[in-house]
């Protein structure tokens, strides 16, 4: 039997204007297990604290009801206040008598029927409550980075910085993603290179930081603080601790044409390659669709070539298990295809090209040296015409397009324009746009350089077609400021396209039990207060895995998913919450309905030995639940039709007490 | 009559026994009469042909039976399964509840079972014992110096005129051929009281299950009501009682018990069977097949093992609460 | 002068810690009146409540029970609501199978910044459930004290 102390507050006038406390007080000591029951005006004060501290004392109260604010307001004070005075902070209950109780109800009479009944519910509940103990798990001091782009490299940066063991997987032979492929960033035009590489070597040279790249993570288990990661490391057929990255081979390699995709195909590579000369790590890599040796076994240039005997013709892709305590996804984004915009003449002409492709052609490093030619003759355009929201804000055309803003595409085409206008002088730059949106720190300004001082001409209106002419593209497209129909013959067209997430998020997100939204983006865990975490413990998000945002954004995000990893990674132990599911295997059947609805994957099933009445022992199938995963939401008591799966905290006949109190009249 | 005689079954699970494949035999064993048949399980060839029997009231399915019998005994069972018993089987299996490699089953033809109801209703009471004949039963009396012939056809129980399937969808070994899903008209009667008016529902089932006298004969039998602990048997479930006291007490009973097969039921009918106020429970199994096939797909518990119930499944663009129930209490 | 006592429905609202808990707060908070008969009770989620607690309540005396979750979509714990749905539409339509009055039952969706709505979804049930009168077809008559 419980002894209970009730406490009723009056939050000055806000509960004693419309509840009579004393006479709430008065009724409720009488319910059964009631030993202590008060009014005060403000419990939630220091001295209010202390009457409840004290009535513990006083009356060796196993339970407690306070009659006062919602639990969302103080039920963490008072559960603090009754641990301080040594009683279990789960012996608590609230009585929400203010926000839904006297708030809302003008009449005396009425709500303090309500409050009494109320009062009686949480009395009921507290009967039957037991004191609950987090559980407490340990955490393996190691954080997994998924991708290895800028978001990636920061996020790994400052949890090494941190002091903490940190791993990159990245898919490509070299880290450094889409903005290893950027000309200059905007709004400050500093190239994109510079910036980055730094960071690059900085990741290869942290201590802490063990970069997996040509890798791939194949199989994720555990749970926060416990995850066990099996990563693929693809057979690159270069000894990685061996090549030098002297790139002899990429020099002597026969086969020559092979489409180079950090120049988005527009220019080619031999079959034995590195990506880029900033590449980390900077090794060779066989393309082995393309190598010669792979595939007929004739060849062997690169082999006879290297003298540090790196070549490996036989390596396999190999599996390495390790354990991680947080994981991190910066899985990236990619444009999206623009086969289905056949309006703007994307597969017909070479000169029409998306904004990515334009950054290497723009770059020093890219195929055409950064002179701006045009990819069909090398000749150098006059007229260049952009095309926003290419796929971008797309309603109704969820076939090939997408609904949402891709964020980044307003402010790098006013680069773009701006790096023209500013080399080629003699070059007209017309750029197509719904709305400008440039909200971000200096955002706007830029903007405007590029139309006032750049003379760039933005165009409010869409662009119907664009149709290839001699060697010209005839772009029509309509204005719809001045109302008029426009006919442009440009040399070149640019189509900002849509981005979207990496296609390795989808399958990377199943493993991960994280959620995703219809778009494949990650699910933040609360979309304003906890953006960078994932609903799953311990799996946290950094850049556009979780939405479209530009570089200052991705590294923002990314540093507050390192802080949060190193948040995670300092504690020895995680004290879990106690209000979780927990299965009586004594009554569990083994059916598995609660692990078909447990959205976490706390729920497994294991062989247990029990007694049966003619005293042997068998073997039965019951259900466990993994404290350290479990989230609380119930699900499974549901699913569980014996009843033998039920909620700490929100016990079946916890709740049915208070059903029954309600309903009681 | 059935195809199969109980000589040839008891034949095939003899030499099964005798050969060692099995070390126990599940099947159907006459009562104080032959209209009276009760599962058993024989260990021995000679039980075999004293006790076993296989006829037009073999209606129990023995699928449930193997929950406890494979932890009781040691080695294989040899299991007799009915088309629609296999359904249950399958769910059993899919919810994990016996070991599938410590069961032999055999797949037997039913060409549906006779209702000792209908057939009392025809030749009244007193009944001492009843043949086949080929299409037709021929029932002994007390009070009738020759035995009366009824049809087959005519006394049908509900549940094999409405006969989902003559599919086997499990077995190690088949005894005739294997059978198909059949078209039936198993939802008649639940659009029927669909179709009254709230007040007229709500009479209806007040009649029927007021009845009840909560003997649990429904949930002993039920192959989906195989709970280690059953929350009516659970002093701390909060819905433990037995006395059919109250108006709702029964409701209570019926409906917990309905929604907690949803979606696990395989409709075999047994709930209505073992009552014995005749209260017609497979309607409310019914009820919830129907919505669920009708709201989520097609669904048929037991089609194939390991699949996912309705219930422990979801959409995202399903209907709302408000959009799928369709009658109301003003509907005329 | 009528001596007939006006009849006050007994309302048990089940709410979802993350949203319409939070959301009946913010009706508390704007002051928004709904009717006393309404008495809430906390879970961690729509989820979280069995039918059995929805026909306990009926047989115990309630009125009319009502379900408040996150919009689907937006369940704190990602899945969670999506099961109700299907759940309480199972079960209600059951309960009006049996010919029990539709207009007792309800689920409803409001987030927590939905106090407005929380308070018109209250007074509207509320004023159904009045109309409908006191429940006989489900309390248990036993459990009245």
């Amino acid at each position: 039997m419980q002894r209970i102390g009730v406490f009723v507050c009056w939050c000055g006038s806000n509960i004693a204007g419309t509840v009579d406390v004393h006479a709430v007080a008065e009724a409720l000591k009488t319910e059964s297990g009631v030993v202590f029951s008060t009014d005060y005006q403000y419990m939630c004060s220091q001295a209010g604290q202390d009457i409840i501290k004290n009535a513990i004392h006083e009356h060796s109260l196993t339970g407690i009801v306070v009659c006062s604010c919602s639990p969302r307001m103080h039920e963490a004070t008072f559960r603090k206040t009754a641990a301080a005075a040594g009683l279990n902070p789960y012996m608590v209950e609230i009585a929400n008598i203010r926000e839904q109780c006297s708030w809302i109800h003008k009449d005396m009479l009425s709500g303090t029927e309500k409050a009494i009944i109320l009062g009686k519910a949480a009395v009921a509940k507290v009967n039957l409550n037991a004191p609950l103990t987090p559980g407490q798990s340990t955490v393996t001091k190691r954080a997994l980075v998924i991708g290895g782009g800028i978001a990636g490299i920061q996020t790994a940066l400052d949890i090494a910085d941190a002091g903490f063991p940190v791993d990159i997987v990245e898919k490509k032979p070299t880290i450094g993603g889409k903005m290893a492929q950027l000309d200059k960033t905007f709004p400050t035009l500093d190239c994109a290179a510079c910036i980055l590489t730094p960071k690059m070597v900085d990741a290869a040279q942290n201590e802490n930081i063990r970069i997996y790249s040509y890798s791939e993570v194949t199989e994720v288990g555990g749970y926060v603080g416990n995850f066990d990661v099996t990563i693929k490391r693809k057979a690159r057929y270069v000894k990685e601790d061996i090549c030098t990255g002297c790139g002899l081979c990429t020099e002597k390699c026969p086969q020559k044409k092979v489409p180079n995709e950090f120049n988005l195909g527009m220019d080619n590579r031999r079959a034995i390659y590195i990506p880029f000369a900033q590449a980390v790590p900077k090794v060779a890599t066989i393309d082995a669709d393309y190598c010669t040796m792979l595939k007929t076994g004739k060849c062997g240039v690169c082999a006879k070539v290297c003298t540090a005997g790196a070549i490996d013709y036989n390596a396999k892709d190999e599996f390495v298990k390790e354990k991680y305590g947080a994981i991190v996804v910066a899985t990236g984004y990619n444009p999206i295809s623009m086969e289905k915009f056949d309006e703007f003449a994307y597969s017909q002409s070479k000169d029409v090209i998306t904004s990515l492709e334009f950054e290497r052609l723009t770059n020093a490093a890219g195929p055409t040296s950064g002179k701006l030619l045009r990819p069909s003759d090398g000749e150098h355009p006059h007229k260049i015409v952009f095309v926003q929201c290419v796929g971008s804000r797309c309603e109704n055309c969820a076939e090939k397009g997408k609904e949402y803003c891709s964020k980044i595409c307003c402010m790098y085409t006013a680069k773009h324009a701006m790096l023209i206008r500013d080399k080629y002088p003699d070059t007209d730059v017309y750029v197509f746009y719904i709305d400008v949106r440039t909200p971000g720190k200096a955002f706007d300004e830029f903007y405007r350089r590029a139309v006032e001082e750049y003379g760039v001409h933005y165009i409010k209106g869409m662009v119907g077609k664009v149709v290839p002419e001699g060697k010209k593209l005839l772009v029509q497209a309509s204005d719809l400021i001045n109302g008029k129909q426009l006919h442009i013959d440009a040399d070149l067209v640019v189509l900002a396209a849509a981005i979207e997430p990496d296609k390795s998020a989808r399958p990377l997100a199943t493993m991960l039990t994280a959620s995703m939204d219809t778009n494949d983006f990650f699910t933040e865990a609360h979309p304003k207060l906890r953006p960078v975490e994932s609903p799953t413990a311990g799996v946290f998000l950094s850049g556009c895995c979780q939405g479209p945002k530009d570089i200052p954004e991705t590294v923002s995000q990314a540093s507050a998913a390192a802080s949060k990893v190193i948040g995670l990674l300092v504690k020895d132990h995680l004290t879990g919450n106690p209000c979780i599911a927990q299965s009586n295997e004594l009554m569990c059947n083994g059916c598995s309905s609660c692990e078909r609805v447990c959205p976490y994957g706390a729920i497994t099933y294991e062989e247990k030995e029990f007694r049966m009445p003619d005293r042997t022992t068998k073997l039965r199938r019951v259900a466990s639940v993994n404290p350290a995963v479990c989230q609380g939401c119930g699900a499974c008591t549901v699913a569980c039709p014996s009843g033998a799966m039920d909620l700490n905290g929100f016990k079946n006949n916890q709740i049915m007490a208070e059903v029954d109190a309600i309903c009681k009249m | 009559m059935q195809t199969v005689t109980t000589k040839s079954l008891c034949e095939r699970a003899a030499s099964l026994l005798g050969e060692g494949t099995v070390a126990a035999v599940l099947g159907w064993k006459r009562g104080e009469f032959d209209y009276d048949l009760t599962p058993a399980v024989f260990t021995a060839a000679e039980e075999l042909t004293e006790g076993f029997i296989y006829n037009d009231f073999s209606g129990a399915n023995l699928s449930k039976y193997l929950l406890k019998k494979t932890r009781e005994i040691d080695g294989k069972i040899l299991v007799f399964l009915k088309p629609c018993d296999t359904y249950s089987f399958n769910q059993l299996l899919s919810e994990h509840r016996f070991d599938r490699e410590k069961v032999y089953a055999i797949g037997i033809p039913c060409s549906g079972m006779a209702d000792i109801q209908k057939i009392r209703k025809i030749v009244g009471e007193g009944i001492t014992a009843i043949e086949a004949c080929e299409n037709s039963l021929l029932v002994h009396t007390l009070y009738d110096d020759e035995p009366i012939s009824v049809s087959c056809a005519e006394v049908l129980t509900e549940r094999c005129l409405n006969c989902k399937s003559k599919k086997h969808v499990a077995y190690d070994e088949l005894i005739g051929d294997e059978g198909e899903v059949l078209t039936s008209n198993r939802f008649d009667e639940v659009e029927k009281i669909e179709a009254l008016s709230a007040d007229e529902r709500f009479a209806f089932w007040q009649n029927e299950l007021s009845r009840c006298i909560r003997c649990n004969a429904c949930r002993d039998a039920c192959p989906a009501c195989t709970c280690e602990k059953c929350v009516f048997d659970n002093p701390n479930s909060g819905v433990q009682s037995k006395a059919p006291g109250g108006e709702f007490e029964e409701k209570l009973f019926h409906i917990i018990r309905a929604y907690h097969v949803a979606g696990r039921c395989t409709d075999c009918g047994e709930c209505s069977r073992v009552c014995p106020q005749n209260i017609p429970l497979h309607l409310l199994n019914r009820k919830f097949i129907k919505d669920m096939n009708e709201t989520y797909g097609e669904y048929q518990a037991g089609e194939y093992d390991n699949q996912r119930a309705p219930l422990v499944n979801f959409s995202l663009d399903d209907p709302e609460p408000s959009d799928v129930v369709k009658g109301g209490f003003d509907r005329a | 002068m009528q001596d007939v006592k006006e009849f006050k429905p007994v309302i048990v609202a089940f709410c979802c810690n993350w949203c319409s808990y939070a959301g009946a707060d913010l009706a508390g908070s704007n002051r928004l009146a709904y009717p006393a008969d309404v008495k809430i009770i906390r879970v961690p989620c729509s989820c979280r409540v069995n039918p059995m607690f929805i026909l306990r309540a009926f047989q115990r005396g309630a009125d009319g029970v009502i379900l408040c979750g996150c919009h689907p979509g937006d369940c704190h714990y990602s899945t969670g609501n999506y099961y109700t749905r299907r759940r309480m539409s199972m079960l209600f339509s059951m309960l009006d199978f049996l010919g029990i009055e539709r207009d007792r039952t309800r689920v409803e969706w409001v987030s927590a910044a939905e106090g407005a709505k929380f308070a018109a979804t209250m007074n509207e049930f509320v004023e159904k459930v009045t109309a409908l009168g006191p429940n006989k077809r489900l309390e248990d008559l036993r459990c009245k004290q």
